[in-house]
Order: structure tokens, then C-alpha cells, then sequence
């Protein structure tokens, strides 16, 4: 049987509100992924850290402070460190063109700035996690 | 590709002792997936078991069970005891996905080494709901957690099972909930061994325990076995030192008077039963490759077609293969 994909939603920074992330988390719970809603207001350790005990395939991550040259590479590092550099690292927010190429040369997957739509996110997360899935003999 | 993937089931096993979190969560995505590996894993492991303490934690959606799992835990951490949560939300069984959103109710733990998080949704198992937490539960013992709690919502019969299978269980109800006629129909109170009235701070709180404690006199239950209703407000930490003492108490009671390991041995033959419940289903349905005689069996009912098909008759005929084809096999 395929297994269903798990995906943790998480908003760090503390700006606003979380509709955004829980868009996300529905539209990908509604594609058929187990979603962990991890919420707003977390710091990269905990982000990292829920990722690590939930044995996710991704996480995406929801930033429209602008803090994301920090935040990306931040959880990034933590989940190298942790063991669990197989984690694909996806998200959206108010990220200008350039940054995104900056932070896929650090190791992030790909990033959905303004203007791209959920299916674009959801079939990334399918097709990438199902790339690397295959890619490790364990689909 | 990562390390995780290649690593042989004894050097995995080694890790979840050791402590490590990567390699504990692995071990329970192998136990959640029914991955054989996880198999060959526990018969190295299961002489370690039984050292952890496990509470089974249900009632309806909304209670306040994962509020207050986030309050005991906290209490247990106080006491320098190391905690494992398993938090079971139900797959939606149009999408076959799931919003698992139980570790946001429970954000001061998050950092704490001491606490071990996992999410579980209701799909996604194979062979069984209780069969995966059980396994879940024991990796969880594994990795050396004193406090191993295991959350279900108290909707259905698997999950009332899950809850079941513990060394103890608690059922969680509101005022506001409904009355307890809704938790008696889910089959909710025959598994209590203690009751927790939870959102003490609303009204309808003396009523429901007033009915708990009617339901209980009118049952015929053996008085040590009655279980005890508490009040609690998981929002405010009030009633949870109270809680945490009934807990352990029961826990000694029933360690000293036997009825903990009669409850484990109980437990470990239904797991016993789940198994092979499930290889055998397995078996039939994929190794003997019967799926395509049902099929077949029943192809041209949806064109109209086909002429009427006796349920059992085919049933009886598919089960005949079966046998026929696995006494071939042994006879080989
Ligand atoms: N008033 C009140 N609200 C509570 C209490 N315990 C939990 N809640 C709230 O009830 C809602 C559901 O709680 P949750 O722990 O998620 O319930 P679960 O579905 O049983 O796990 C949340 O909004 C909690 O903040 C309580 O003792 N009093
Ligand atoms: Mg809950």
C-alpha cells in the first residue's frame, strides 16, 4: 500500500496570525497527507525538533515577516544536525525571486513566493517526497 | 540518500536505547507501516520491555485530553520522570488524510528533551489500530520513557481498544458533552479505570459526576475496581497533582494485588490475536492472490450483466482456495 505522506505545518516568527499555514495544512490534508499542524509563534529548535519526532517527509513553513534568509537555513542546519538531513525543507511567504535561488543553494527545496498557487505547493511536496522516497528503495 | 534507510534492525535497536530521537522515530514509522523490519527489530527487543508505565487516555473530541496529557506531563516532569506521547486523530475517510493538531495543545513540552511527541492518524495502519499503538507504545519503553500515554478520541471501537490496552485507563468527559449517554453508547464506560470530569470551570460539572456516580451504583462492580471520578480544570493545573496521585496509587494498588500483570498478560494475548488476525488477512488478500478471484467472481454485477452472486457462497469458495492452494504448499 502507498504510504500517505506526513508533512509538518509550522508558522515561526512572531508576526500575525496563522490562516495562512492553516490553508496549507487543509489543502494538504485534502490531497491525502497526514499533516501535522505544528501552529504559530515557533522557533527553529522546535520546529526541528517536532519534524525529528514526527519522522516527517517535509516540512513547509509559512514566513511572510521576512525573517526567511534567517529562518530557513536556521531549521535547516537543526535538522542536518538532528540526523534528519532526508527532510525535505519547502515553504511560502513573501519571498522575492532572488532569495529563493540564495536558499535552494543552501540545501531548501523549492519556495512558493507570491503568487503561486496551493496545487503548485502540494504537487511539488507529492512529487519531490515521492522522488526521494524512491530514491531510498523505501516508496 | 539518508543513513536511516540502510540501517540493519539491530543497530536501529541499539539507537532507540541509546536514546537517540531520529532513530526512535524511524522505529515507529516501521511499527506504524507494519514494515517487517519492525518485527525482526522487537524480537531483538522485547525481553526490555515492561518498564515503562502506560495510561491509555479517550473521551469524546473536545474534552480537553490533550490539554490536560500536556499538564500531567509537566507534573511528571517535575518529578524527574521522563514522558513518551502517543496523540491519535482520526483520517478523514474522504481524502485519506489527516490534520493532526494535538502537539499545538501541547507547546510547552515542545523543547523538552524529556518528552517524546508522536502523532498518529487513525489510516495509514496496518493490521489495526491498537496493533500500531502498541508497537508505537513499546518504542516508546524502549527508549527508556517512565510515562507513556496514549490518546484516542473515544468515538469508535478501535479507539476505545487502544485506550484498553494500557496498565490503566482513563476516561475524560465535559460538561457540555453530551450527557454520559453518548460515552456509554461509544462504549466509553466500561473501560474506565478512572474518570476524569475535565472543564470543572463550566457549569454541569455536579450533575455529570452525580450521573458517573448513579451509573457506577447501579453496575455491579467488585469495590476495588470502582473507579474514581476527579474534577479537574487541565486549562488552570487544577486537580492535577490530585490526578497524577490517583494515577500512581492505582498503579501501586494494582502491582501489589496482581491484577496489573493479569491486566499485561490479558493485553498481550489480544495483541496476540490482532497479529495473527492481520497476517492472515494479509495472507488471503495479497500472498495467495485472492483479491482477483473475488473480482472476477463478481465481475459484470455493475453492467447488470451478471447473473446475482451469493455472498457466502463465494466467500466459502475463495476461503476453499485459499486452503487448498496453502495445503499445496506445504505439502511441497
Ligand atoms: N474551560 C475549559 N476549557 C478547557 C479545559 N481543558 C481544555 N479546555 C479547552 O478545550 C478545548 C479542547 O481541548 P483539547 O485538549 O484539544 O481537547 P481534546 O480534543 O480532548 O484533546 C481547547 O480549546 C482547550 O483550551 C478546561 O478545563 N476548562
Ligand atoms: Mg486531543
Amino acid at each position: 500500500m502507498e504510504q500517505p505522506i506526513r508533512v509538518l505545518i509550522a508558522k515561526p516568527g512572531l508576526d500575525g496570525h496563522d490562516r495562512g499555514a492553516k490553508v496549507v495544512a487543509a489543502a494538504m490534508r485534502d490531497a491525502g497527507m497526514e499533516v501535522i499542524y505544528g501552529g504559530l509563534h515557533q522557533t527553529p529548535e522546535i520546529i526541528a525538533e517536532m519534524a525529528v519526532q514526527e519522522d516527517v517527509d517535509a516540512v513547509g513553513l509559512s514566513i511572510l515577516s521576512g525573517a526567511h534568509m534567517t529562518l530557513f537555513p536556521e531549521v535547516k542546519k537543526l535538522l542536518d544536525a538532528a540526523g534528519a538531513d532526508h527532510v525535505l525543507l519547502t515553504g511560502g511567504g513573501i519571498i522575492p525571486p532572488d532569495d529563493i535561488d540564495a536558499l535552494q543553494a543552501k540545501g531548501v527545496g523549492r519556495l512558493f513566493g507570491p503568487g503561486s498557487t496551493l496545487v503548485e505547493l502540494v504537487e511539488y511536496v507529492q512529487a519531490e517526497v515521492g522522488r526521494r522516497r524512491a530514491a531510498a528503495g523505501s516508496a | 540518500m539518508t543513513a536511516l534507510d540502510k540501517t540493519k534492525e539491530a543497530e536501529l535497536v541499539a539507537r532507540v536505547k541509546a536514546g537517540e530521537e531520529v532513530a526512535c522515530a524511524r522505529m515507529m514509522t516501521w511499527a506504524e507501516r507494519g514494515d517487517p523490519r519492525f518485527a525482526v527489530a522487537y524480537d531483538a527487543f522485547h525481553a526490555d520491555l515492561g518498564r515503562a508505565r502506560r495510561l491509555g487516555i479517550t473521551g469524546p473530541p473536545g474534552a480537553g485530553k490533550s490539554t490536560l496529557v500536556e499538564r500531567l506531563a509537566l507534573h511528571w516532569r517535575g518529578l524527574d520522570r521522563t514522558v513518551g506521547i502517543v496523540a491519535v486523530d482520526p483520517t478523514s475517510p474522504f481524502t485519506g488524510g489527516a490534520l493532526l493538531g494535538d502537539r499545538v495543545r501541547m507547546g510547552e513540552l515542545s523543547l523538552d528533551k524529556g518528552v517524546f511527541i508522536r502523532s498518529m492518524a487513525t489510516r495509514g495502519v496496518f493490521g489495526g489500530l491498537a496493533r500500531a499503538t502498541d508497537d508505537i507504545a513499546d518504542v516508546l519503553d524502549l527508549n527508556g520513557r517512565d510515562m507513556v500515554v496514549v490518546e484516542t478520541v473515544g468515538v469508535g471501537q478501535s479507539e476505545v481498544d487502544v485506550a484498553k490496552s494500557s496498565d490503566l485507563t482513563l476516561v475524560v468527559l465535559h460538561p457540555g458533552g453530551g450527557d454520559t449517554i453518548q460515552a456509554m453508547k461509544a462504549g466509553l464506560m466500561e473501560v474506565a479505570d478512572i474518570y476524569v470530569v475535565n472543564k470543572a470551570d463550566r457549569p454541569g460539572v455536579d450533575r455529570l459526576v452525580q450521573q458517573l456516580t448513579d451509573i457506577l451504583d447501579v453496575r455491579d462492580i467488585p469495590l476495588q475496581d470502582r473507579p474514581p471520578i476527579l474534577t479537574t480544570v487541565a486549562t488552570e493545573g487544577t486537580g492535577i497533582v490530585e490526578l497524577a496521585g490517583q494515577i500512581d496509587a492505582s498503579l501501586a494498588e494494582r502491582e501489589a494485588d496482581g491484577r496489573l500483570a493479569g491486566r499485561r498478560g490479558e493485553n498481550l494475548r489480544r495483541r496476540i490475536r490482532r497479529i495473527v488476525d492481520g497476517r492472515l488477512r494479509q495472507d488471503v488478500w495479497e500472498l495467495a492472490g485472492l483479491s482477483e478471484r473475488l473480482d472476477q467472481g463478481t465481475a459484470g454485477l455493475e453492467s447488470g450483466t451478471g447473473a446475482s452472486v451469493s455472498a457466502y457462497g463465494l466467500a466459502e469458495e475463495i476461503l476453499s482456495d485459499y486452503r487448498e492452494r496453502r495445503h499445496g504448499e506445504t505439502q511441497a
